[in-house]
């Protein structure tokens, strides 16, 4: 399956939902999403992946590049993962110390800094 | 054959299923289906198939990287070999054993000090390699590529039902 892309907004906040296969073929196209939203001024990003099939750390590596980006502008970047095969990456990385991991898009988007 | 991260003797691979394919980023999606699929027909359980699927496509992302920088007209080989009780994956790389960047580790993916897109271009590879350290029990990094001629292959394996 490839990769879906798609945003909208709820306050201040702006949701991305990523479904399909996030890899080393698939990862520029969310890269380039997280750049474009973040040259357009948006700075607080909720990345919902409860629909992403397989990550790998290339992935990963767009994520933290997003992070990187979203608090060069004191923004924040929190995701949305309650998927077992997901999360495990995440702990194998020792990224789950590094991003807000919330269980539904309406716990990030009311979570505060 | 150096061992790198483990010592034991090196098998004789013959092969299940062999791939080469050429570098480029779209085929590793290929490689992990087929890996995935061979793996649950050699007895793999289903609930490791995921880590099949993870580990294959982190070794081929890295070999991927290393072709496209040194060796892009090189092909990339995996090797699926269904053993009696074992399932292993052989994926080897042509590309310049002294690359260096196998020393990248994990703590440069989390080091969020480094300024906004130093990392995301691409992943060192050595993120790959640490993230298949963390998910397969049995592997294997050892300098020597396809027949023993530069590059690097990475070795792993899985139990299979009796």
């Amino acid at each position: 399956m490839d990769l879906s892309l798609s945003t909208r907004t709820e306050g201040d906040r702006t949701i991305v939902e990523v479904g399909g296969e996030i890899d080393v073929y698939t990862a520029p196209r969310l890269r380039e999403q997280l750049v474009d939203l973040v040259a357009d001024g948006k700075y607080h990003l909720v990345v919902d992946m409860e629909r992403v099939d397989f990550l790998d750390s290339t992935g990963l590596g767009v994520l933290v590049g997003g992070l990187k980006r979203v608090r060069a502008h004191d923004g924040s970047l929190r995701l949305v993962c309650t998927q077992e095969r997901i999360l495990k990456i995440f702990r194998i990385t020792g990224l789950t110390k590094v991003f807000p991991i919330h269980s539904s898009v309406d716990e990030a988007v009311s979570a505060t800094e | 054959m150096t061992p790198i991260l483990t010592n034991r003797p090196r098998k004789v691979d013959v092969a299940t299923v062999e791939l080469r394919f050429s570098a480029l980023p779209a085929h590793v999606r290929t490689a992990r289906l087929v890996a995935a699929a061979v793996a649950r027909r050699s007895g793999v359980d289903e609930a490791v198939l995921d880590e099949v699927r993870l580990a294959v496509g982190e070794a081929c992302s890295r070999a991927v990287h290393l072709h496209r920088r040194y060796c892009p007209d090189r092909p990339v080989t995996v090797t699926l070999v269904d053993d009696p009780d074992v399932f292993r994956v052989v994926v080897a790389d042509e590309a310049p054993a002294d690359d260096g960047t196998d020393e990248i580790g994990l703590s440069d993916l989390t080091d969020l000090s480094s300024g906004a897109g130093d990392l995301d271009d691409v992943v060192p590879p050595g993120v790959g390699l640490a993230v298949i350290a963390g998910l397969v029990d049995d592997v294997a990094v050892e300098q020597g590529g396809p027949g023993g001629g530069q590059g690097m292959t990475v070795r792993m394996s899985w139990p299979t039902k009796t």
